[in-house]
């Protein structure tokens, strides 16, 4: 058994002082240290790329809605935000794209499933953070509006373009 | 005759809207060094540097509703802020300020009373705070409020001792309780009593922050266990005259600090410089201003510096070591005076 002999507190106390005396000196010297307040409506942060604001839904660079309304999203989305409604595409190789697109951003929670599941690369969460509105209604995303907000994101892959270009099987396409 | 009670009257007013500014940029003061410290820039949005955030603060504090719990033992509940807030203004009657102000053709003391017993006038009103802290935490009947009010007075009681004897020292040396004779006791910088009573200004000082319930004594207000202590129930003005309370605590805490030990208004060798009567006295003035100032700032620092007390050690400290030193201090002094030394 070993004995460990304790410094003895009445000592200890006493040097006590010079930690006070480092104390102080460090909280004077964080007086005249650069603040790192953000003056927020004025000055806004920087976010990463890989930033998980509000999920928007995006067109390719022929202005084309890439959702096909395959309920992926709708499917692994798990506070169940996302609502699909999907129509029938006449005499196109796509055949299927949404009627109704919502998210309900009250319920959403920014994941990013959405994103990730997306074989159409349709989905996408952007830089957005700022959620507000007066009403509860106004905060349900329609599919408009998420259009609006995801904009024109060009493809890289374009899987439907052959189909699309080849004349015996495209047809009365919407857009 | 009536040219006096004028006179006090002017005195009276202008060192009372001195006081409520004072204490209401204070505030700002505090919240702007507290910022400083933590890497924040503070108040900034009400007015240029955030300067009428006292005034925006004051009134919300007019404007909200007033509640009165209804198991609360209503008289002394509606008494408590105001036995607390009048003492702790009431302190500066006899805090002198400056020696003589020659205007207007009259020559002005700058103080409101000077008693020859003003030393003990303001322990004595200093103490009766602790009424006002003791029952606002009783009749709030409320468990967080009451454990505030006790911690308050048990604290109150324990620090007022040490900080007594630590003047006593003071008190010896000078032969007078009178305010001002203390500080025209200090005349030239190495008269000043801090070097000549070191160990009494600590402990003042020490006894000073637990009197005025600051950090790192700020158990009576605890936050973290007490919701808000002793003023939990209170609201609107009613809960704004506590804090304002402990700001003029903080001010004549400072006040005295520098009448006992830094030589009060006086600037070494200002006098002897052969300036005009009335520019000596406005320097005068201002140096007692700066004199407060910084040790307002250092209540401010130390806040941001030390963390709370445990309730046992800080009984353990007023009783078992400020309270002897402050002893040994008295008899320090008095074999000092005995051997000629001071």
């Amino acid at each position: 058994m070993i004995f460990v002999r304790r410094p003895d507190p009445r000592f200890r106390a006493w040097t006590y002082f010079w930690a006070l005396v480092k104390g102080m000196s460090l909280t004077l010297r964080h007086i005249f240290r650069p603040k790192v307040t953000l003056q927020y409506p004025e000055q806004r942060g920087e976010f990463s790329e890989g930033y998980r604001g509000l999920p928007s839904l995006v067109r390719d660079q022929h202005g084309r809605e890439k959702c096909v309304a395959c309920y992926l999203c709708q499917w692994v989305c798990p506070p169940r935000a996302i609502t699909i409604t999907a129509g029938e595409l006449q005499e196109s190789p796509v055949e299927k794209f949404a009627e109704k697109f919502q998210i309900n951003m009250l319920r959403c929670i920014m994941c990013g499933y959405c994103e990730e599941v997306c074989p159409e690369q349709a989905i996408f969460l952007n830089q957005d953070y700022e959620l507000t509105g007066l009403t509860r209604a106004e905060l349900i995303f329609q599919k408009e509006k998420l259009l609006e907000i995801g904009g024109v994101r060009p493809d890289t892959i374009q899987k439907w373009k052959p189909l699309l270009a080849d004349p015996s099987r495209s047809g009365g396409r919407k857009q | 005759m009536s040219g006096v009670w004028i006179e006090a009257g002017v005195k009276v007013a202008v060192l009372m809207g001195l006081l409520l500014t004072g204490a209401a940029y204070l505030t700002w003061v505090e919240r702007k060094v507290s910022g400083f410290i933590q890497a924040r820039i503070g108040p900034n949005r009400v007015g240029p540097l955030g300067l009428l955030q006292p005034l925006a603060d004051g009134l919300k504090g007019f404007f909200k509703e007033d509640i009165t719990p209804k198991y609360a033992y209503r008289p002394l509940f509606l008494l408590a802020p105001a036995l607390a807030f009048v003492p702790s203004l009431a302190v500066f009657a006899v805090i002198p300020f400056g020696d003589r102000l020659p205007i207007l053709g009259r020559v002005i003391s700058l103080r409101v009373a000077d008693p020859n017993i003003g030393i003990l006038f303001v322990f004595a009103l200093a103490s009766m705070q602790v009424y006002g802290v003791a029952f606002a935490g009783w009749s709030s009947n409320n468990k967080y409020a009451l454990m505030g009010g006790l911690r308050a007075s048990a604290q109150m009681i324990s620090y007022e001792l040490a900080m007594g004897f630590s003047v006593v020292g003071v008190l010896m040396i000078t032969g007078s309780l009178r305010l001002s004779e203390i500080v025209f006791h200090q005349q030239g910088l190495f008269h000043w009593n801090l070097f000549i009573q070191p160990i009494g200004f600590v402990i003042f000082l020490v006894a000073g922050f637990a009197e005025a319930n600051r950090l790192p004594f700020d158990l009576p207000e605890a936050e973290t266990e007490l919701v808000a202590g002793y003023h939990t129930e209170y609201s609107s003005m009613k809960f704004a005259m506590f804090p304002l309370s402990e700001y003029f605590h903080m001010m004549a805490i400072s006040a005295l600090t520098v009448i006992l030990f830094f030589g009060g208004w006086q600037v070494p060798g200002l006098r002897a410089a052969g300036l005009a009567p009335l520019a000596v006295s406005i320097l005068e003035l201002a140096a007692m201003g700066l004199k407060m100032g910084f040790f307002l700032f250092l209540f401010i620092w130390v806040r941001w510096t030390l963390p709370r007390f445990r309730y046992d050690h800080l009984m353990t400290m007023g009783w078992k070591i400020l309270l002897p030193l402050s002893l040994v201090n008295v008899f320090w002094s008095g074999i000092g005076i005995l051997m000629g030394w001071f």
